[in-house]
């Protein structure tokens, strides 16, 4: 029984967060000059170029990186505090196990001889796939490749998933029934040269920060934006033209946009019927979907589709992204394909200023993804139940065809059958499902019903802290490797400094742990990250995600290489679909019909107000890093309800007042923001944190069909003033150490 | 020395609010964790509209002029400087004198700190931390005569307080007049598109 070993406060005293607030030494200590290592922020899917200063081994600061193409030096504030996650006080330094007392440190060959043992035991009792594993794309390419390859011939298991399950799955389910293929169709170099940027879904002022200037080149050169979302952000603040829709209606938006382009004439035929297949049954599909009609289902007045769809469909090139706000929705896949459709009905893709990207989120969000990392997957974006994908990687691997598992289950099902007790033992490395599935409550269930958990963390997560038994493992700054950007760009990740203790890269312990199974004959070769890469190259040759013709040395050389990159000589291929070429075997694009239908939980008499949820600028996903860093926390230290005043008004909620939160799952109490920049039948609160104040404790496990993507971003809630002493102690807790923070400068806190 | 043709442009139009310029500035190799410039909501309740408050570098400073104890200095590339140590008296009479509300005497630091252009780094060629690190380019250092032909706003330099009239460095971007944003979206759905 995983439960937690000790109360939640003397797990904080000894594990943290504390908040890290000043480099090593303080600011006034002037470290002997050292290093700087010019390598990449660790803190979302743009990854941009950054320089770490070392001293002493230590990361002691940052340098802006201009040279570096994306982002020319230029960083959020994730990424301007990022060196804080080093010499952090809550550090693993040690394997540590949990017992009676709580966790202490353990010796490393104890900790792999029970890691194995457990292992054996669960899958000998109850079958290879009772022991599952859960990873994350925060991890490198090298990492997220091995991960596939040590599920399935290390621990033999099919039930092998990542928390990109919580992020570009919808985007990458549309992309590849519309293209073929799963990538940013462009590089955000196309940004700039567009007439007309439509961005759906996508807070891009802060979860990608740095895209916002590539929007703004355009519109100095006169293009116009238009900004569909519930809220109007910081980017929609200025659009030409904001379209605050109802959470869940997109694609009856899009589908409506399409009936007037078709209506107006404003299709590119030509396109159409050179390029692409199944348009006539997507025009079908939207042809019930008239202004009035959209209107009713969207809650837009009637002029702001005609005068959308009018910009749209005139412009002469344009640029389409979306992000989560689409995509975790139950039809997140349906409404990516209905985008895609207004992407390929005006022709504006494979050219100069004329794309379309999904804005990936996670750190390796792209590269995490195609290298065997899924349930469904193996390296190259293939597909793990294709008999000719299967024979590929068993060459590659030396295995047998009945040595490799088929396909597994999702994460949000892994935990279903944690729960519903068929899977007994899990790994979880680089994801924090208790924070970042939906539900909880039901999470935490799961998690205490595990015969053994094993975690690898290099800080203890609030899902670690449900672990048997940790590995320590290592930063971002503290390996070698590749990841691959938004746009398709693979970079080189810099070690810039050793880990602490006996921390270790995941992929050390990965091969360790291997060579303990009886399985070392798969894994032996790995004795660098480069040497994952090297099998990674061959692994993915002929793929859709081809790295074949990448190398470190070239990667250096031309600062990042975009793929498909099938030879050493070919220079990589920044924009996709040139010459309206898709990359299906007949080279056709494929229109998607999207009829529209209402999300899985709709608003009624008992939980009136919909709910969406998303991220604020100073955090990166479930906060396990973010929230140790103290200027970060000191800027949001805790989440709030975000609410209209006249939402506000019918149910007596002031400014900074307690509300109480109620869904079919949960209840939180928070503080409200109230601001005139949201609907108002709609509420917001950002996902960041965990227990009593974490807003998964009220979404729900409602997923897409095609992508097992939850439904975050539309659940029915139903709102109470309430008394301020109702605030959780946590809140309270945050507030006093963000309020500490900005009068103690030097301290750790 | 700051190079001439370099100018230094804030657009409010393009901040995100994100609190980068302000994070970086605290990590300028002089500034050791204080940032020496800040930013606002300007009125949360009412739009997301955030504001970076750079020093605007006047040409006549009326920050220099109110200190009684001369401690601020403006060098030839038309820098106004942090207050110099030994004279500062912490009296706060920069912080009440200036118009763009940029001086600010920490408490705990007995002195006035204010945005400097990262003189370490602009004085040596580099672009000062804030405009290095802006995500959406809000805060620009770039060659004057590129500016116009970078953006569609139009740099402002000169501004009338009360009888006042001042010349900066800093240039405040300003957009075509086009129609008033409305930023509630309740009227948006009513029709106000």
């Amino acid at each position: 029984m995983a439960r937690l070993p000790q109360n939640p406060e003397a797990l904080r005293a000894q594990f943290g967060p504390h908040l890290n607030l000043a480099p090593p030494g303080g600011w006034d200590a002037d470290p002997a000059p050292g290093k700087t290592v010019a390598t990449h922020c660790c803190f979302c899917g743009q990854q941009c170029g950054i320089k770490l200063k070392v001293a002493d081994n230590k990361v002691v600061g940052f340098e802006p990186w201009e040279e570096f193409p994306f982002n020319k030096g230029k960083l959020c504030p994730k990424g301007v505090k990022r060196y804080l996650q080093g010499s952090h006080p809550d550090r693993l330094l040690h394997a540590m196990k949990r017992t009676e007392a709580g966790f202490v440190p353990m010796g490393w060959n104890e900790a792999m001889e029970r890691t194995v043992a457990e292992i054996q035991r669960i899958q000998a009792s109850s079958g290879p796939d009772a022991f599952a594993m859960l990873s994350g794309v925060s991890l490198s390419n090298e990492k997220s490749y091995l991960a596939g390859k040590f599920a399935r011939l290390g621990l033999g298991t099919r039930n092998l998933d990542y928390n990109g399950r919580l992020c570009m799955v919808s985007a990458g389910a549309g992309n590849k029934k519309a293209f073929g293929v799963d990538r940013a169709a462009n590089a955000w170099d196309d940004l700039p040269l567009a007439d007309v940027i439509w961005v759906s879904g996508a807070n891009v002022a802060e979860c990608a920060p740095i895209t916002t200037d590539y929007i703004w080149r355009a519109r100095d050169r006169g293009a116009r934006l238009i900004v569909v979302d519930p809220r109007i952000t910081p980017l929609g603040r200025t659009a030409d033209l904001v379209l605050p829709l109802k959470p869940g209606t997109d694609c009856a938006l899009t589908n409506g946009i399409l009936h007037l382009l078709e209506k107006w004439n404003l299709l590119d035929h030509d396109f159409i019927r050179d390029h692409t297949q199944g348009f006539e049954a997507t025009l079908e599909a939207a042809r019930p979907c008239t202004p009035a009609w959209t209107s009713a289902v969207t809650g837009l007045p009637v002029a702001a589709i005609e005068k959308a769809a009018r910009m749209w469909g005139e412009a002469k090139t344009s640029f389409l992204l979306h992000a989560r706000g689409i995509e975790h929705q139950s039809k997140g896949v349906e409404n990516v394909s209905s985008c895609i459709n207004l992407v390929l009905a005006t022709g504006r893709i494979g050219r100069p200023g004329c794309g379309y990207a999904t804005i990936t989120g996670q750190g390796n969000g792209q590269g995490g993804r195609e290298h065997g990392h899924k349930c469904d997957q193996l390296p190259g974006n293939r597909d793990i139940e294709n008999p000719e994908h299967r024979r590929h990687i068993c060459s590659v691997w030396d295995c047998t065809d009945a040595e490799l598992p088929h396909k597994g289950l999702s994460a949000q099902e892994i935990m279903e059958e944690i729960h519903a007790g068929s899977i007994k033992g899990l790994l979880c490395l680089c994801f924090n499902p208790l924070v970042s599935l939906p539900d909880s409550t039901f999470t935490r269930e799961a998690l205490e019903k595990l015969e053994f958990f094993v975690s690898f963390d290099f800080f203890l997560s609030e899902t670690a802290q449900h672990a048997d038994l940790v590995f320590p493992s290592a930063l971002h700054e503290e390996d070698e490797g590749t990841a691959t950007s938004a746009e398709g760009r693979v970079i080189r990740l810099r070690k810039a400094v050793d880990s602490p203790g006996e921390a270790r890269p995941d992929w050390q312990i990965m091969v360790e742990l291997a060579r303990r199974l009886g399985r070392g004959r798969f894994f032996d070769h790995f004795t660098s990250s480069e040497a994952i890469f090297q099998e990674l190259r061959r692994a993915s040759a002929g793929g859709t995600a081809d790295y074949a013709g990448i190398t470190y040395a070239k990667i250096e050389r031309q600062m990042g290489v975009f793929w498909p990159c099938p030879t050493e000589d070919h220079p990589g291929t920044p924009r996709l679909f040139e010459g309206g070429k898709f990359f299906h075997p007949d080279g056709r694009a494929r229109f998607i019909p999207t009829p529209w239908r209402p999300p899985m939980e709709v608003v009624d008499d008992a939980y009136p107000v919909w709910l969406t949820t998303g991220r604020v600028v100073f955090h990166y996903l479930s906060g396990t890093q973010t929230r140790r860093i103290g200027w970060l926390v000191e800027q949001c230290p805790h989440p709030y309800l975000e609410l209209h005043p006249r939402l506000a008004q019918r149910y007596g909620i002031v400014e900074g007042g307690a509300v109480e939160i109620t869904t079919r799952r949960g209840v939180l109490v928070l503080p409200a923001k109230v601001v005139t920049t949201i609907r108002p039948d709609t509420v917001f609160i950002p996902y960041h944190w965990p227990g009593a104040l974490g807003a998964n404790r009220l979404t729900a496990r409602h997923l897409d069909p095609v992508s097992r993507i939850p439904e975050f971003k539309v659940s029915a809630c139903r709102l109470t003033a309430t008394d301020p002493a109702r605030f959780p102690p946590e809140l309270l807790e945050l507030q006093r150490m963000a309020a500490a923070a900005a009068l103690l400068p030097e301290k750790v806190l | 020395m700051v190079d001439p043709a370099y100018g230094f442009y804030i657009d409010p139009q393009r901040c995100i609010g994100c609190r980068s310029c302000v994070a970086a500035c605290a990590e300028c190799g002089t500034h050791r964790g204080h940032a020496m410039i800040h930013l606002d909501e300007l009125d949360r309740r009412a739009s997301t509209q955030t504001g970076p408050t750079v020093c605007m570098h006047c040409e006549d400073p009326i920050c220099a002029m109110a200190c009684p104890a001369d401690a601020i200095k403006r060098t030839e590339d038309g820098v106004v400087h942090a207050s110099q140590k030994p004279r500062c008296v912490a009296c706060q009479n920069c912080e009440l004198s200036c118009p763009f509300g940029v001086p600010i005497v920490l408490p705990g630091l007995e002195q006035m700190l204010k945005c400097d252009l990262c003189y370490d780094r602009s004085s040596t060629g580099l672009r000062p931390m804030c405009a290095t690190v802006c995500p959406s380019q809000a805060l620009l250092f770039a060659p004057r005569h590129e500016v116009a032909a970078m953006r569609s706003s139009q740099p402002l330099r000169d501004f009338q307080v009360g009888t006042l009239a001042i010349r900066t460095r800093t240039a405040l971007m300003v957009p075509d007049p086009g129609q008033p944003l409305n930023l509630d979206v309740a009227a948006l759905l009513d029709g106000d598109f």
